[in-house]
Order: C-alpha cells, then structure tokens, then sequence
C-alpha cells in the first residue's frame, strides 16, 4: 500500500509497480517514479541524520537541491554512494540505504549532539583536540568515523565509461519551457542544436505545472513541442544529461547517465557517457532553485519546497502529507495550495508574510475557501521526526524584532517557499560575474564573457510565458550570432496572472535573539544555522568565504544549492550591509558531482596509457620474456630459460655475449632523418661534436645539451650523405629530441634548409653483438663484405640480409665487436627469425634491457637519465673530448658559469665494492664518514650496479663530488636499508679499457 | 579547453597543441660576449605578465609548425595567432 | 588572546556562543612599519608571526587584497612532507615539518596535522632507483623515511590496484610517516590569531599597487588603502610573484601556472594516508571530512585564471582510477585552480633583492602548502637579520646566474 499515493494523475505508470527496499524494507513504487517520490509515496518521512547534529531530516526538494535525502544505492562493486534520492529512478529491486544513525535512523543514539549543539558550534575543531598533543591521533579517528557520508564501493568498477566530442552551433542546457522555446526556434533556423536536461524526460517545470498552454494542458504541449523538435534532423536531444561543466572557449561537459535507471547487472554497456561538446553558441535555461525560509526547526521532516509538494502532486501523483500548511513571501506558493486543493488535500491555511498577499493566485485560492493570514509568519515547528504543527505570528516587517507566537495549527506537511534563485552556476563558471537584482531580490547572471546568454527562470523570468518568450528570444539570436538566419516563431499563448512583489525575508525572527532561539538552519546538511554565522561574524571571519569556510555553509554535497543565498543574507544582516555587499560566489564545476569514471573516460586498465610494442614483441612474448615499461614502450628485461632467475638469466646473456654472440631489440631508440643543405650547420649548433668533418657513411657518437649546459640527450650520429644524417635517441628522449630539434629550426633558424622525418616507427632495430656476430649476418646472407677493412666500426653501409635491404650500422652499446640493423619495421620479425636461424650455431642468445644495461656499464657507458639527471654536463661525465673548443653549441655558454666551474663537481666513476662481492645498491648515497650524525655530508651516489659474470665481481657507476681525483679513495654507499658498504673509487672503465674488441 | 587557431590548419582543440612559453625571446647572437647576469636573463627571466601575453604554441598533433599566439593570462582570452617572423621567435 | 581549549568550548557553549573574542582585530594601516609582509597566505602570516615571536619585530602589518588565505593557502591538496632529494630542500621542509609537529599546540590553533604517512610511487627500474637515492639521502639528512615492496603497500593502503597486470605496475614506494595532511584554511587562520596577539596588524582589502624606494632602498608601498611606509617590505604573495617584482622594476625567473584539484563527495574512512604518484600523474587523500582530495598536473601554459583545462583534470580521474580501480563510481564534487610560481629548479626564492630592504619570498611552485611555517621561520629571519639563515642560503636569486640551481624536478623525479 502506498498511503501517499493519488488515485489519479501524474505522469507513472500505474501499470507498471516496482518492488523496491529501503533500509532493508521493502515497498512498492510505479515506474516514472524516483526514489524519492517513492518513499513519500509510502510516508517514510524520515531519509537521514544530519551530518554533525544528527536530526533527523526528511525530503525537502524534488531535484538537484535536494540536501536530505542522501543515499546509498546498490551493493557490492556498483554500489553508489551519495546518490540524491530525488534524482534517483527507481527500479525493480531498488536497494536505499541511509548512511547515519545507529543502531537505525529512526533513532538514532548520536541524536545527543542535538541537545549538545552549543558546544559544536562552528568551528569547535579548531579550538579543541589539541591537547594532549599525543592523543590527537585518536581524536581524529574519531572525527573521521564520524563524519564521511556514503560508502566507496570496495571492489573494482565492472562498467565502462566513455567520451564523445561533438560540435554545435547551439548548445541549450536544461529542456524546461526556455529550453525547449529556444532549442526549437534555433532548429527552425538551420542551426546545428544539442540540447540536453538533467531529468529523465524532457519538460522541466511543465512537467508537474497546472497551467495551460495553447488551451491544452502543459503537458500535451510539451508532448508537441518534443515530436517537433525530434522531427529535426540537425537537433541532437539528452535526456537524463548534465551540463556539469562551463570551460574556456566555449567548451562544455555534459554527463550522460545511460544505464543506472535500468537497474540490475548491465556489463558490456556504457554507464555514463561525457560529451565534450564546443558550442559556438550557448542559451543557459537551468531554470531557478526555489528557497527555503529562515526560521525555528525549520529543517523538522516535513517541510519541503512548495515547488517540490507541486511536483510531487502533479507529476508523481504523491501528496506528501495530510493537512499542510503553506508559508511563503511570494505568489508561486500560492499554485501548491491549489494543487493540494485539487488533488483532494486539506489546506489548513497560507500564511504569506506580505500585507498584501498574492495578486492573480491569491483570489483563486480564496475562491477555492482556502485560509490566507497575510501579515504572518512562521515562527517554529512542533515535531521532532515530523512536523506536527506550526507556530505563526503576526509580523509587520521589522527583521529586528522579537516575535511570539500566537496561532498554531496542527499539520504534517509545511510547504515553503522563500522566493527563487536563478541558477546561475553555469553563468558563473563561464567567468560571468552575477549581479544583485533589487526587484526580484535575487542574483541573476551579469555580462556574458563568453558566446552564452542565460534565459528563462535562470534569468529571472518567473512567469510562463515570460519563459516561453525568453527562451525564443533568445534561441532565435543565438542562431543568428552563429550564422544563422533570423527566424521568429508565433508565441504559445498562455493565461499570465498578474502577481505581487515578493517580500524580502530572510530570517523569520523568533521570540528569543538567534543565538538563544532554537536553530534557524541555512544549510541543512552541514547544519548551519544563523546562530553559527553570526558566531562565526563575532570571531572576525568577516568575508563570505571565510564564513562559508568556517561554517561549511554550502560545502555538503548540494553545494548550497539551498543554503548560500540564505546565509548570505544571513551575513548582511549580521554586517548590517546590502546582501550584494558582503560578497557574491563563485560557482566552479561540477553542478552536480560526476562520476571519475565520466571523466576518465575509457582512458582506464589497458587504454589508461598507449602501449607500444615492437615489431618482435609476440617473439619476445612467446620466449616468456618479462616486460619492462620504458616510456610507453614494453621492452624484454630478459629471456629467462626455464625457471631461471633474472640473475642467472643475466649473467647467462652476457657470458653468451662477450663470448659468442647474443642478439638485442633495439627497436625502441628514436630515429631522426635529416636532411638539406644546411644539415650540418643545423646540426652543429645542436651537437657537441665535430660534424662538419665527419666522412659519408661514418658514425659518430652524439650529446646534445640543454641551454642550461645539462645532458639532454645522446645517440648516434651517421652521415649517409653529404646533406643528409640519421640520428637516434634515447628511447624515452625521442619524442622531446624531436621537438627540440623542431623549435630551433622553426623559431631561430628558419633560414636553414633542413628536414626533419622522425622514423623511430618505420624502422625496427636488431642489434647483433660478441665476437662471433660477424659470422652470424654472414650466415643470413649478408650481401656486403662485413671484415673490419672494409666495414671498420662506426660506420654504416646499406646491404641485402636474407633478401631483404637493410641498413647496417657498426656501431657497439656492449664493447664488443656489434652490427646494428635497421630494417623496415615489416620485415623486422623475418629478419630477427633470420638471424636467430643463422646463429645457432654461435648459441646466439637473445638478451634484454638488463643484460644490455650490464654490458654497457661494464664498459663504463653511460645511460642519460639513469647515471645522469638535470644537474650532470658533459664535463661531469668526462665527455670534455666530444666538445667543440671553437664553436658555439646550444648550452656551451651555461657551461662558463662559476658553477660549471667548481672543481667539486659531481663527477663519473667506477666504484667497486673492497670485499669485492657486495652488489651495491643502486640509489644508494656516498659518504665519508659512516659514522657522522646527521646531515651527512652527500658526496654523490651509485647510479648503476651490477653482478659482472664476465668480470666475476660486481660493478658500479656513480656520481661522486670532485670524484676523477679521487680515484683510489674509499667512500661508503649508505643503502635506505640501513647498510654501509666501503666502496673503492676507480675507473668507469672496466672491460677491455682499450676498446679493442669493437674494432675486431 | 582552449580554441587555439592554428594558422596553418585552422582552429583546433588545445590538446593538439603543445605549448612553448614566451614569445620573442631570441638567442643571443654571441653568447661568450655576455656576462654571467646577461646570460641568466636569457635563461631564465620571464616576463610573466598578468594580462596579455604573447607566447609560443606548436601544434604539435597536426603540422607540427610553431606560431604564435596572443592571449590574455587572467581571461584566457586569445586575441589572435601570428606566423613567426622568419628568424625570429615572434614580436 | 583567550586561550582555546575544552573547558572554553564548555564555558562559551553555556554561554550561548556569545562571549567569544575575535579571531583577529581589523584594524586601519598605521601611517608607518617597521616591516611590511605583502600577502595573507599561510607564509606571510606565518612570516609575520615569527618576526614577532622569534625577533622581538612587533610593529609589523600583514598586507592582504582579498581575504587573508584566500589564495593557494585555500586551494591546494594539503600535503605536508620533507622528503626531498637535494640536501638544501630537505632541511628547509624538514623545518617546517618540525614546525609543524607543534604547530596546533604552539598556535593554540589546531590545524588539525594529520601525519598519516605519504607514499611515493614507484612504477619503473628508474623510478625504483631514483626513490633508493631519495631515501638513503633522507635519512642521512636525518629525516624518517623508508622503501617499502609492494605488500607494504597494499597492506597499509588496501584499495589500492597492486596487481602486476596494470598498465604501470606499482613496483614499491618511498614512505614518509610523519608526512600527512593538515587543515589548510586553519594554518592562515591560526597564524593570524597568534600574529595579531602579538602586536601584528592583518589589513585585509587593501592591495599593494606599487613599491616605492629611494636610489637603492625600499621606503614603503602604495595600497588601494593609501600610502605606508616601511624600513623593509617582505614580499610572498604565490602567484603574482611576478607581478609585484614588476612594481620594483625586477624580474624574476618564475612563471605562474594554473594547478588544479578536486574533491570527492564526502565518504566513510577508506584511504588512511597520503599517495602520491609521478609516473601515473595524480596524487590523494582523504580530507577528515571524507572527501577525497585529488591534486591534477599543472597545466603548461602561463595563467593567472585560477583556473585551467578540463582534460587535465581528465588526465588526474583516469590517474587515480588507474591506481585505485574502486573510486570509479565515485564522484568529483567540486574542482579549483590556484596559481602557481615555477622556478626553473622547482625550489623557491628565499632571499634579498637587488633593492635594500625588500626581500622576495616566491616560487614554491606546487610545493608551498608543506612549506608554511618553515617558509615564515626563515623568511622572518632573513628579514629580522638582513640575511639568509643557513637554511635558506642555497634558496637565493643568484643561483639563476651562477648556475647553482637546487634541480628538484630535474633529478628527483617527485611530484610535489
């Protein structure tokens, strides 16, 4: 049974009821019905505890103001928190669950902070905890059990998320009779339109309005107008779609909800979608929040919006109470005593603060016998888990007087309105400013700095048919600024009932001063009442923000929807200063909060970052090689035999390398084309090194800078003609090389003719290396003569390997003698097949980024980013040969300035461990003194460190302050563990000093 | 999201786009003739201003050109892109 | 100033809230200061502060244009830690955490310094070495820190995504137990109640439009409130840095950048420490009121717009999911921007300016919040003393031109 619910009306499906469980109980709903229309339905007027007192608080609003009703929905990995029941559909097999009050909601034993109120006033936190200060720790604990509302679910989030760009020339949001008006007086134009609306259909207001429009009811016109606007095929309509976000330029988000109405498991389909819409033009038609008003318990379950009792009336077919009274400072209030009338509700009476009552509405209320006591207030609420009753007063006007009651009546239902404010959040987050509206006694959206204008209710235009004018107005000329032709739509008419001003009234006064009155709450969530701004004025927190701060005023999860227009003027009032005097706010996204997973998109699990895989990758795959990320490449760490360790396999690799031949993707190093008659100046300016003399068909090795003298990149260079070069880089470098090369040829140099091609894609990388690599191209069927006299090491030659045209270059990462071949990336797996084939002979191992690292620290070559970081030159790292004594280079002149000049430098060195079996800690700092106290003095630290099988003792890099003199010396590398290891300084050099293997 | 016009291939989103600082600061012609403070101030002084700013974009996901463009630091308006003068990193 | 505490929360509860004294006087500027701090953030007032309390330098006004902590103060992630990789760095933070760790009690303010631990993240070989270097030299500096393995750290933070199967795996972490989060509004809140106790002047509403000097020395400003003078002028105004060097003809190596953050609706417990990551760009909390607080990347261009690009704060969601698969369903309540002052180094400008008397206290880049009253400590002293205090001589503007740059970001690979 749904006692609540009408026999009649209302846009459910009566045909259609939904079992649903709230708190573990179950009830019934219809389908078109939200959770929250649901539980008014079957009279569950308590929804929650508020979050610091605990009262008990029931459904105030019918939308995304709603501060109350706050929910869990669901269980398990899709279980929501905070969910506003007022915006949730319901569902068959619905589960709500309240998130305060033990051992239930109803009675609820932390209730005690009511009575205790005082004492958390705002701020409290501030001025206890402190002490002792050890017990701060289980002060907190407390705090944070506490507060928090809903759950995280715990398990991961099964949906799926998505993005979709989209262009218009109009973007409308909110689907209300603006909206509406505007959107299809821009379709008529030929304009490209999307308009999207929070709610789950279309209409807004006119989905629960009485009034009529064309002579038919509101909602048959809506019914109309939406198959019109449906019949354009340039008009894209979103229902259940929030314009969450205004960003710069006229760049917009919209969150689509598209599953969570459904219910149930429904994996595989998108959950939410964020259309990231450019619009060139926008029309805000967000319509207007109604306010509460300001008086004694006026938070008590059972008083609501008069606005939400009419829509709960009309559309959802639910009088949420019995016997209400109406209490209101203007005429809309009056429309929710007829539609309670009508829908067979008793009206105990309208008590309207004004001395002159309403204009049109009011004669018809009287002509419906309903009470008006005009010249009253509202003073306070009997009840405490639902209204019983209210007690009015008369009231001439004076905002400092104290008032006692002298009327009560028994009700169950108060419905309130304290006037409305456009919603201008939007607006503001386009970086409008708002503006104090003295006749309508609200803010309504200044100059726009953006292509939007702000229409309708959100723009202050209460009436109708004001709304329906707006709305084509200003739909009509946002075409037009978009390009369009004008057109102009023939009006709906529509009954306009003359109505009176609204009375400002923003706090009711009360018997006793508002520190000592019962609380006159302005945000019901974070339960802050007057007394709590004017304490928080007392204590100098004086700005808006700092009261918003210090109160939480308007930082509960409605974000003040409610609140903030309330407690500003409760501010003013304090201050004795205008309300757009102390302050107006800032409204930022979201309007309503959105989901990270909308945000994030699909960019999450694999798609979070792109993976890029070489050409060999399924072979490396298939070897059982672990991966290591490298930037956004996945590179083979090590090819493991069996169950063999990364150590074993290593030291395996390497023996195999140094001693027969082992065979490397290379692939992932960035490749660089350049090309045109002034490559070599380019390229001068670029690198360190001596270009100009390099020999066509030669190698060279090749450090750029950064203009601050710091490493910034090395690779090979080769000269495969006279105007044209190829470069490469470090694998995480490329892409910046790239750009860096890019930005002095485009902005300093223009002048020069070069060419850049990146081609780290096109081309796939094998390096072959050990004594016997020569003999493995041989046997794939290399076409050149690879011996040293006419292939001598560090040069290139173009060649056929097993068919296919390959690039050679005879170049070494490991010391050893090494052939690297660059061959069309589609037949990179042939060719590595190839060679694989053709050394078996040789035990050819393949060997990963670990061995490699190994071999080439064995060799005391360096890997930027590893052994250096920002602050390392060339001269830190011994590289004084490579660097051009005549000319100048990028980041030559930083390297003259008195830091680059300190002896105490940190510089490169071996390091070996003095027990000789110790593998140092990679990262580890380098001391003196292992017994100093803190600060220690840091002398560098180990920057590479490896167990060398083809040396049989381990091996290190480091950077060590003035360390080329200190060669001999021993120093000790202090590990995070706690362990001091005496190190030996020596060379970096530790394999065949003399470099004689790569010229064999 | 900006509108960032590229005045090559026309307006785009931001996200194509990488962006390179301040515009029109040009490499001294002879670095080894300026002192330690000259030098720093190419480096790294900036006018940073809060207002209008002239700066350096590169649409970096679609020609790969740089250019430049003038916008405001506070509205984050742009009032316009411009093609660098040749040899020269804008006015 | 009365002093808080339980009893006086009990007393004035009775007393129907009536009785408590202003946190802060509102006074009109004074025709003359010995110094005057321009900006009301957390670091002038802690500056302020300290020049009262630790120098004796009572004639002092605070100099703010819009409301005192409304800048970055109010905007940022509240992370408080100290460790940093470079030696200068590390002692400056490690100061303030010091700082800190009484800062409730000798405010008799309770900023509510929550030491719940901060978690760097580690997802590569690189990242793994570079938090080694980072650790061994922390607590050689003499600051607590640790490497702590994959199970540390799915224990201590159980909804965490540890699983090999990511797409950046979480290899390990560096952890700091003493870092955490504090109540950031209460650190400028406190700082002003305790610097207006001891004489300190807080002039809100009243912006410096010039800086005036005769020949080499700083005399005074010139404010929307009139003209005060002033033997020295300490200037810490995060994000407008430049602007204010402008008025005093000097530039500065800064640029300002939008940085931006959100918060979650607010939950139960379900994060207990800090977590930050590089590689996977996006660092979180969550507040003591139940919100998770997320920080974004900084975003590349110049803007002085509070705020910035929504893909940014696109890229953070994406971050934090990657890293905690189970905040999916969760929802961004409200996002921000700050501004931020970037060095080329990542490290502040603490130091004298070519002009006597003024001093310029900038360039915190993302990294200012954990800074507060060690930034105010030094600050003060630097201008009580008319020179650097060891702690912050490295932090000096002539580093840009001797090329002694303190590189944090270039080497330590952490984000801030």
């Amino acid at each position: 049974m749904q006692p609540n619910r009408l026999k009649q009306g209302g846009r459910i499906d009566r045909s259609r009821p939904l079992d649903f469980f709230f708190n573990g109980r179950q009830y019934r709903g219809y389908a078109g019905d939200t959770l929250a229309s649901a539980l008014l339905a079957n009279d569950v007027s308590i929804v929650g505890r508020s979050f610091k007192l605990h009262r008990p608080r029931g459904i105030v609003g019918c939308g995304a103001e709603e501060p109350n009703a706050i929910l869990q929905i669901g269980s398990g990995a899709t279980t929501l928190p905070n969910q506003r029941a007022t915006q949730v559909e319901l569902y068959d097999g619905l589960e709500a669950r309240t998130n305060k009050g033990w051992p239930n909601v109803n009675y609820d034993i932390a209730a005690v902070n009511d009575s205790l109120g005082r004492l958390f006033s705002a701020g409290f936190y501030y001025k206890t905890f402190m002490y002792p200060r050890m017990l701060w720790e289980s002060y907190e604990k407390l705090i944070r059990r506490s507060a928090g509302m809903g759950r995280s679910p715990r398990l991961p989030d099964p949906d799926h998320y998505d993005h979709r760009n989209a262009y218009c020339d109009v973007l409308v949001a909110g689907a209300g009779p603006s909206g509406l008006m505007a959107a299809l007086t821009a379709a008529h134009s030929g304009a490209r339109v999307l308009i999207a609306d929070e709610q789950s259909e279309f209409g807004g207001q006119l989905l629960s309005s009485a009034e009529s429009i064309d002579g038919k009811s509101a909602q048959s016109w809506l019914q109309d107008t939406l198959y019109q606007l449906s019949q354009f095929e340039n008009v894209i309509m979103l229902p259940r779609s929030t314009v969450f976000g205004y960003f710069d330029h006229n760049f917009l988000a919209i969150a689509q909800r598209c599953t969570d109405h459904l219910g149930g498991n429904l994996t595989g389909q998108i959950r939410e979608r964020q259309w990231r819409v450019r619009a060139k033009q926008v029309v805000l038609a967000q319509g207007a929040i109604e306010r509460p008003l300001v008086f004694c318990n006026n938070d008590r379950p059972g008083v609501m919006l008069a606005s939400a009792v009419s829509s709960y009336v009309n559309r959802y077919a639910v009088c949420p109470g019995k016997r209400t009274v109406v209490f209101t400072n203007n005429d809309s209030a009056y429309q929710t005593a007829i539609d309670l009338h009508q829908a067979g509700s008793e009206v105990v009476a309208i008590v309207d603060s004004r001395i002159d009552g309403a204009g049109g509405l009011g004669e018809a209320v009287r002509n419906l016998g309903i009470a008006v006591f005009q010249n009253h207030v509202v003073t306070d609420v009997s009840g405490r888990r639902r209204v019983s009753g209210v007690l009015v007063a008369k009231w001439d006007g004076d905002r400092c007087a104290q008032i006692n009651h002298t009327i009560s009546m028994d009700c169950d239902l108060l419905a309130i309105s304290g006037g409305w404010s456009p919603a201008v959040h939007l607006h503001s987050q386009s970086g409008g400013k708002n503006v104090w509206n003295e006749d309508l006694q609200c803010f309504v959206a200044g100059e726009s700095v953006q292509n939007c204008i702000s229409t309708g209710a959100g723009n202050g235009y209460w009436s109708l048919r004001s709304c329906l004018q707006s709305g084509h107005d200003n739909g009509r000329d946002a075409a037009v600024l978009s390009g369009f032709e004008t057109v102009d739509l023939s009006l709906p008419s529509v009954d306009d009932l003359h109505s009176n001003a609204l009375q400002p009234l923003w706090r009711v006064p009360a018997s006793k001063d508002p520190d000592r009155c019962p609380k006159q709450f302005l945000d019901y969530q974070n339960d802050t009442s007057v007394a709590d701004v004017r304490l928080a004025v007392r204590e100098g927190y004086q700005n808006v923000e700092h009261v918003k701060r210090y109160t939480a005023l308007g930082f509960g999860t409605d974000q003040g929807k409610l609140g903030n227009i309330n407690g500003m003027a409760a501010l003013a009032e304090c201050l004795d200063r205008p309300i757009p005097e102390v302050g107006t706010t800032t409204f930022r996204p979201a309007y309503t909060p959105v989901t990270f997973g909308v945000c994030a998109g699909d960019h999450v699990g694999d798609l979070y970052d792109p993976e890029r895989k070489t050409a060999m990758h399924e072979w490396h795959l298939s070897k059982d090689a672990p991966f290591e990320n490298v930037g956004q490449w996945l590179r083979p760490w090590y090819f493991p035999r069996g169950d063999e360790a990364l150590e074993a396999a290593v030291a395996r690799e390497c023996l195999a390398t140094r001693r027969s031949a082992g065979i490397m993707d290379a692939s992932t190093l960035g490749k660089i084309i350049v090309q045109g008659p002034d490559s070599v100046t380019f390229l001068e300016r670029i690198y360190t090194h001596d270009v100009a003399n390099m020999k066509i068909g030669r190698c060279a090795y090749g450090i750029m800078l950064g203009e601050d003298g710091m490493m910034k990149d090395d690779g090979v260079m080769a000269r495969l003609d006279e105007n044209q070069f190829y470069l490469t880089t470090t694998t995480g470098g490329a892409a910046q090389v790239l750009a860096w090369l890019e930005i002095w040829l485009q902005t300093e140099w223009p002048e020069l003719d070069v060419h850049l091609t990146s081609v780290t894609d096109h081309f796939s990388t094998i390096a072959v290396a050990g004594p016997n690599s020569r003999r493995v191209l041989q046997n794939a069927g290399c076409s050149i003569d690879l011996e040293r006299q006419s292939f001598p090491f560090m040069s290139v030659q173009m060649a056929e390997l097993a068919g296919v045209t390959v690039q050679i270059f005879r170049v070494s990462f490991s010391g050893e003698l090494a052939f690297e071949v660059n061959v069309d990336s589609g037949y990179a797996l042939y060719i590595w097949k190839k060679l694989m084939e053709a050394g078996k002979e040789y035990d050819i191992t393949p060997y990963g980024t670990e061995t490699m690292h190994v071999l080439r620290a064995e060799k005391g070559f360096v890997i930027l980013g590893q052994d250096t970081d920002g602050s390392v030159s060339p001269h830190d790292l011994g590289m004084h040969w490579m660097m051009s004594k005549t000319r100048d280079h990028l980041g030559k002149r930083s390297l003259s300035r008195p830091d680059g000049k300190r002896g105490d430098r940190k510089q490169l060195v071996g390091l070996l461990s003095t027990d000789n079996t110790t593998v140092l800690t990679e990262g580890a700092q380098l001391i003196e003194n292992p017994d100093a106290p803190p600060p220690v003095p840091l002398l560098g630290h180990v920057t590479s460190s490896y167990a060398s099988a083809c040396l049989g003792h381990p091996i290190a890099l480091a950077l060590v302050a003035g360390g080329r003199k200190r060669k001999g010396e021993t120093l000790f590398a202090a590990a995070s563990d706690g362990s001091m290891v005496p190190v030996k300084i020596v060379s970096p050099v530790f394999y065949d000093p003399k470099g004689e293997r790569q010229h064999a | 999201m900006f509108l960032i016009k590229c005045p090559f291939c026309g307006e785009r989103a931001e996200t194509e786009f990488s962006y390179g600082g301040e515009a029109g600061i040009n490499r001294p012609l002879d670095p080894d003739a300026l002192s330690d403070v000259e030098w720093a101030d190419y480096l790294f002084m900036r006018k940073n201003p809060r207002g209008a700013h002239k700066e350096l974009w590169n649409h970096a996901q679609g020609c790969r050109r740089w250019f430049g463009v003038e916008r405001d630091t506070v509205s984050y308006r742009i009032s316009r892109s411009f093609e660098l003068p040749a040899g020269d990193k804008g006015p | 100033m009365k002093k808080y505490s339980a009893f006086g929360l009990l007393r004035n509860a009775i007393g129907h809230n009536r009785h408590w004294q202003p946190a802060w006087r509102n006074p009109d500027p004074k025709r003359k200061y010995d110094v005057v701090i321009v900006g009301g953030g957390g670091h002038g007032l802690a500056t302020a502060y300290y020049l009262a309390k630790e120098h004796g330098i009572h004639n002092v006004a605070v100099l703010e244009k819009g409301w005192i902590g409304g800048g970055n103060t109010g905007r940022n992630t509240t992370i408080v830690r100290s460790n940093y990789l470079w030696t200068e760095a590390a002692l400056l933070y490690e100061k303030s955490l010091q700082l800190w760790e009484g800062l409730s009690q000798e405010l008799n303010y309770n900023v509510m310094f929550s030491q719940r631990g901060v978690y760097n993240l580690g997802h590569s070989l690189q990242d793994m070495r570079d938090i080694e270097r980072r650790v061994s030299a922390n607590r050689l500096n003499g600051l607590d820190a640790v490497v702590v393995n994959t199970e540390q750290i799915k224990a201590a933070i159980p909804m965490i995504n540890t699983s090999a199967n990511a797409r950046y795996p979480i290899l390990g972490a560096s952890l700091q137990k003493r870092g955490g989060v504090a109540r950031h509004d209460a650190v400028a809140w406190g700082f002003a109640r305790a610097a207006d106790a001891l004489g300190v002047d807080i002039i809100q509403q009243c912006e410096v439009t010039g800086i005036q000097r005769d020949g080499r020395r700083v005399t005074g400003v010139e404010t929307t409130r009139g003209r005060i003078e002033a033997d020295k002028v300490g200037v810490v105004v995060a994000g407008n840095a430049s602007v204010l060097a402008s008025m005093a003809e000097l530039r500065l190596p800064i640029e300002s950048h939008p940085l931006q953050a959100f918060v979650s609706e607010p939950l139960k417990p379900v994060l207990d420490t800090v977590v930050m990551s590089n590689a996977v760009h996006g660092y979180i909390s969550q507040s003591d009121k139940g919100e998770l607080v997320i920080g974004a990347g900084i975003d590349a261009y110049n803007g002085y717009g509070q705020r910035g690009s929504f893909p940014t704060i696109e890229h953070a969601a994406a971050a934090i999911i990657e890293l905690f698969p189970v905040f999916s369903r969760v929802r961004m309540l409200r996002m921000w921007g700050g501004i931020v002052d970037v060095c080329p180094d990542a490290c502040p400008i603490i130091s004298k300016m070519p002009v006597d008397g003024l001093y310029f206290n900038c360039g915190w880049g993302t990294g200012g919040f954990k800074a507060t009253p060690g930034s105010g400590w030094v600050f003060a002293h630097t201008i009580a003393r008319d020179r650097a205090h060891d702690l912050n001589t490295a932090f000096d503007l002539n580093r840009f031109t001797s090329g002694a740059l303190i590189d944090e970001h270039g080497a330590a690979g952490v984000a801030h």
